[in-house]
């Protein structure tokens, strides 16, 4: 039953106090005594060959306490960065990763990259060491353009064709079957552009060796704090896991980019150690730009075979997709497993063939940024079914309507790897068509006309796979770790519950979300749950958060520890109560003996847990805490319609979003408030795709859009007020029914914008970001 | 930021001579563009001269057709003043809250940001630029790509704008900055057009040719018939050149519907 903070409740975020106070304890709020400061030395260069670097006036420099190449971190057998997803070409061969040392040794692959670190006992100090660094450097053509790169010039010796792999997925033969029987073949050519993550704190790190222990603690803004420490372990050779405490505090804002393990709290929890003294680093805005893993970034053709009745018959996806200098974290899993498996999106096409090359650029490596493969997959389908009902004259919402599955066909296996447990797509868009007013499209876009603008209507009915992931499907295809989630849930004598997740917020609210299931569950007042997370001192080894599972799995973790809790609870209830175990219920926070009126509080089982008096000592350990590890079944799949209608001003280019309608099924809801939140934030990603945001390099491999002067963050007065709503088909294979809800909004909306777009100029395409000056050219039919 | 010696005389002729005493000064107006570049080293002047302290040039006066706005006025205030209306509009649609009341007139026409707002006024306007050591027509006053008349040492105290009969300024802001990737002041008086254009060239002009056609017909229709040279125009990834020509003739065509 739905109380005030229970499940289903818009409950107000516990964390909000602070954060709107200034009251947060971020990575960067923490100091430590004796800390000094870490500012890194990066490559002026997009492509050089390192001849030497020199520290010596660096290191006479006033004030500066160390300075470090990468032949110091080398000397220290300090490991490459590793790649931890191993995917494999089309011929069974291994993807080829290039060495990735923290600071550059032999050569600089992109501007930014770190080549020296220099500590300072202050920031100032550290600052001008840096810039007495001299580094002799033999500049060489860089490579940029990611369609020409695998004959451009070869960048790493290990790395032939530049390519990381060509891989594969769907059945060829089918496809090329499917299309030679097609009435209507559709083609979309895309370019999916780069899009830099811009959280709104900066990374940022703190090193502490503590000699007398030999203990390492690193504070980092990183949303796995566990994967973390396992690769500064295990692969980098700082320490082992069990003398490297790793401790995310508030976060504020990660999208994907503080997932992956970076060169710079590499380098700062070594130095800590080389040192003996704390050392801090916060990346400047300019850093992050430069240094955080960007996003997206494909080049695409994608062919849609149709029959007569616009049904669907095989989609076709050829595709490259950009590195970057580097083999980020889980960079080789982006465009591959979570890209070439969505490409059924909501439809029945029967047969699917994706091809992926991944090259490596003289660019910032690129990784997961919100929805990570999803929103490209999303696009590519999207745009086609689109196209394809514009080029056939069918309604866009009849060709969907007239390929999805049915709730009937589910479970539904997709020939692309995965079988969707539930959904119902046709609700979802019925009930955006009627938010969006679809009948009376026709009568406002001749109102446009009037005033000279040009109206479009543009759909995406998206699907993503979330809650990653079932641990064996995600090793059997690569991932070099399992993906469960442990969940820890230890009341206290008096009745207060503490949950420990090893879910990560950085931003999701799983203080305020994880408190309400505890008080819904156990019946324990919403403000006596404290949750902790984000501490690998705190919890057992977990996944952390990313690919929205923090619910589906995090959640569905601490719901098996508080079955347990229950199940004890009764046993100790029964034994206080002398009835039967069986014969116990527990309901509201009150255990009951069935068909009586005998009952006890859970604070009165707590309590009896700690001091057993009244307990059965010889059956059962005292204390109430328990712990469980959830490892889901499948993925979740949430899915959902999204509409745009846009206005443009075809004298000036200007795009208007004037209606935005998303719909979509996340199964259960248990904070309508945040989920909400989430969603608009997702949108507003999602939008900023498709219109404003833009990572620019020029043929030299420079940064064009390093700044926000020139890269532009979407604001609040480029975004309309969103129409947002729900439908609910419970996920089948988790205790909540939850299917997660943390990148939808920028998964599903960018292809909506464009379709609008494009339908408002009558045109077949429109590269991303339509900024004014594409949309006018395109407007005179440039 | 590198190390420099703050000074914050209460004096034009304190701070003027302060500047002539030090190897590589700066004055300091608002900051909103010189305390970025000094945060990110970009800068590393030997003394920084604040302006702040100096008392009577801030304020908004009219006087015989003329608006008088000191040097160190923010754009807030002249927002909010009603001496010129399309002045006020253009204030107002300057940066954000920020640094509209941080940032001066004197510092922004100084600077000479060829994509600030500013300057459209001071062209379309028939300003005058009155400095600690003369006054200079506003067509003398911008001469390049930041880039001014103003020699070493002189301060921007006050800026002349003829009030005109009527006037709008047109913006298409900068997706990312807002500044102006091009903002056109229309101004009219008696039979006179003036047309001010920022954010296109390399510092803000008159249009000639516009101001020809509109003074003969003044209306949106006479900007067809007029080509805007872009051969010189800046060219960016918002913007290229020849969008910026384009923009001039439809914000120059806005500007005109709304006085018209």
């Amino acid at each position: 039953m739905a109380s005030e903070t229970g499940i289903g409740a818009s409950v107000k975020r516990k964390e909000d106090a602070r954060f709107i106070t200034g009251a947060g304890n971020y990575t960067d709020d923490i100091n430590a005594a004796g800390q000094t400061h870490a500012v890194f030395v990066r490559s002026p260069y997009a492509r050089a060959k390192i001849n030497g670097v020199d520290t010596t006036a660096a290191a006479a420099t006033d004030g500066v306490v160390a300075v470090y190449t990468g032949a110091d971190l080398a000397a220290d057998e300090i490991g490459d960065l590793p790649c931890g997803w191993l995917v494999k070409s089309k011929d069974g061969s291994d993807m080829v990763a290039p060495p990735h040392p923290p600071i550059a040794t032999q050569a600089v692959n992109y501007v930014g990259e770190p080549y020296a670190v220099v500590i300072g006992e202050t920031l100032e100090a550290a600052k001008n060491g840096a810039e007495a660094v001299d580094a002799d450097f033999e500049e060489l053509p860089a490579v940029v353009d990611l369609a020409t790169a695998a004959s451009a010039d070869q960048i790493h010796e290990s790395v032939p064709n530049n390519q990381a792999y060509d891989w594969e997925l769907g059945d060829k033969a089918a496809t090329d079957a499917a299309f030679d029987s097609a009435h209507h073949v559709t083609t979309v050519d895309i370019v999916n552009n780069r899009l830099i993550p811009n959280a709104i704190e900066p990374r940022a790190a703190l090193g502490e060796y503590d000699a007398a222990a030999g203990t390492y603690t690193l504070h980092t803004t990183s949303q796995n704090p566990h994967l973390e420490r396992l690769v500064l372990a295990a692969f980098v050779n700082v320490a082992p896991e069990a003398r490297l405490r790793v401790i995310s505090p508030d976060v504020g804002g990660g999208f994907g980019s503080k997932i992956f393990v970076y060169a710079e709290e590499t380098a700062v929890i070594w130095a800590a150690g080389k040192i003996r003294r704390p050392v801090k680093w916060r990346a400047d805005r300019s850093e992050s730009f430069l240094a955080d893993a960007h996003g997206r970034d494909h080049v695409t053709t994608a062919q849609l075979a149709l029959d007569a009745n616009g049904e669907f018959l095989g989609l076709r996806v050829k595709n490259k997709a950009n590195m970057g200098a580097y083999l980020s974290t889980f960079a080789s899993s982006v465009p591959t497993y979570l890209y070439g498996t969505l490409m059924a999106g909501q439809y029945k096409t029967p047969a699917i063939y994706v091809e992926v090359q991944s090259l490596y650029t003289n660019t910032a490596p690129v990784d997961a940024y919100r929805g990570a493969g999803r929103p490209e997959a999303t696009y590519v389908v999207e745009r086609c079914v689109e196209t394809a009902a514009r080029e056939m004259g069918i309604d866009p919402a009849e060709i969907r309507r007239r390929n999805f599955i049915q709730p009937g066909d589910f479970p539904y296996d997709t020939p692309v790897a995965l079988t969707y447990d539930t959904g119902d797509y046709e609700a979802s868009l019925d009930k955006a068509l009627e938010h969006i007013d679809y009948a009376g499209f026709g009568a406002r876009r001749a109102a446009s006309e009037a005033s000279g603008k040009k109206r479009g209507i543009g759909f995406s009915c998206y699907i993503e796979a979330c809650g990653l992931a079932p641990s064996q499907v995600a090793i059997s295809l690569g991932a070099g770790v399992g993906l469960f989630e442990v969940g820890e849930v230890r009341v206290d004598v008096t009745g207060s519950v503490t949950v420990v997740t090893g879910s990560h917020s950085h931003g999701q609210s799983h203080e305020t979300t994880f408190a309400q299931i505890i008080s819904d569950k156990l019946g324990v007042p919403f403000e006596n749950v404290t949750v902790l997370h984000g501490d690998t001192g705190r919890s057992d080894y977990a996944l952390g958060t990313y690919g929205s599972r923090s619910l589906a799995v995090g959640g569905s973790a601490i719901i098996k520890a508080t079955d347990k809790i229950i199940a004890k609870g009764k046993k100790i209830a029964a034994h206080m109560l002398e009835a039967d175990e069986d014969q116990m219920e527990f309901a509201d926070g009150t255990f009951t003996v069935v068909d009586s009126n005998q009952s006890i509080t859970f604070p009165e089982v707590a309590f009896s847990a700690y001091v057993p008096q009244n307990y059965p000592l010889e059956d059962l350990e005292p204390g109430l805490s328990e712990k469980a590890f959830y490892d889901p079944p499948n993925f979740t799949y949430p899915a959902g319609a999204h509409i745009c209608e846009v206005e443009i001003d075809p004298d000036t280019g200007v795009v208007e979003i004037v209606d935005f309608v998303a719909v979509d099924d996340f199964g259960h809801v248990v904070n309508p408030m945040i989920v909400e939140g989430q969603v608009h934030g997702g949108l507003a990603q999602g939008i900023g795709q498709a219109l404003l945001e833009h990572g620019v390099y020029d043929d030299s491999g420079q940064l064009l859009s390093g700044s926000y002067m020139d890269y532009t963050m979407p604001r609040a007065d480029d975004l309309p007020s969103f129409t947002v709503d729900t439908t609910v088909t419970p996920c089948t294979h988790n205790p909540l029914g939850v299917k997660g809800c943390g990148e939808a909004g920028a998964i599903g909306s960018t292809a909506a914008v464009m379709n609008a777009v494009t339908d408002a100029l009558g045109v077949a395409s429109v590269a991303m970001p339509a900024t004014p000056e594409t949309v006018w050219r395109a407007a005179r039919g440039e | 930021m590198y190390h420099f010696t703050y000074h914050r005389p209460s004096t034009l002729e304190d701070a003027t001579s302060l500047m002539s005493g030090a190897e590589d000064g700066v004055y300091l107006s608002g900051g909103m563009t010189l305390i970025p570049t000094l945060k990110q080293r970009l800068a590393s002047p030997s003394d920084v001269i604040d302006l702040g302290g100096i008392a009577g040039l801030s304020g908004v006066t009219v006087n015989d057709g003329t608006a008088t706005v000191g040097g160190m006025t923010r754009h807030a205030e002249v927002a909010a003043s009603d001496a010129i209306p399309a002045l006020a509009d253009l204030a107002s649609r300057i940066g954000d809250a920020h640094v509209r009341n941080r940032g001066t007139i004197g510092g922004s026409i100084a600077n000479s940001d060829p994509a600030a707002d500013y300057p459209a006024a001071v062209v379309a306007l028939g300003g005058t630029v009155h400095t600690t050591s003369r006054s200079i027509s506003a067509g003398d006053y911008f001469t390049g790509l930041f880039e001014t008349a103003l020699q070493d040492g002189e301060i921007v105290t006050s800026v002349d704008f003829c009030v005109p009969d009527a006037a709008a300024y047109e913006k298409f802001p900068n997706p990312a900055s807002r500044y102006a990737v091009v903002g056109v002041m229309v101004a009219r008086c008696g039979d006179c057009v003036c047309v001010g254009v920022t954010g296109a060239g390399a510092c803000a002009y008159r249009a000639t040719a516009l101001e020809e056609a509109l003074a003969a017909d003044f209306s949106p229709g006479a900007v067809d018939g007029v080509e805007v040279d872009h051969s010189e125009f800046n060219s960016d990834i918002h913007a290229s050149a020849e969008f910026r020509g384009h923009l001039v003739g439809v914000l120059t065509k806005r500007a005109v519907a709304r006085i018209a």
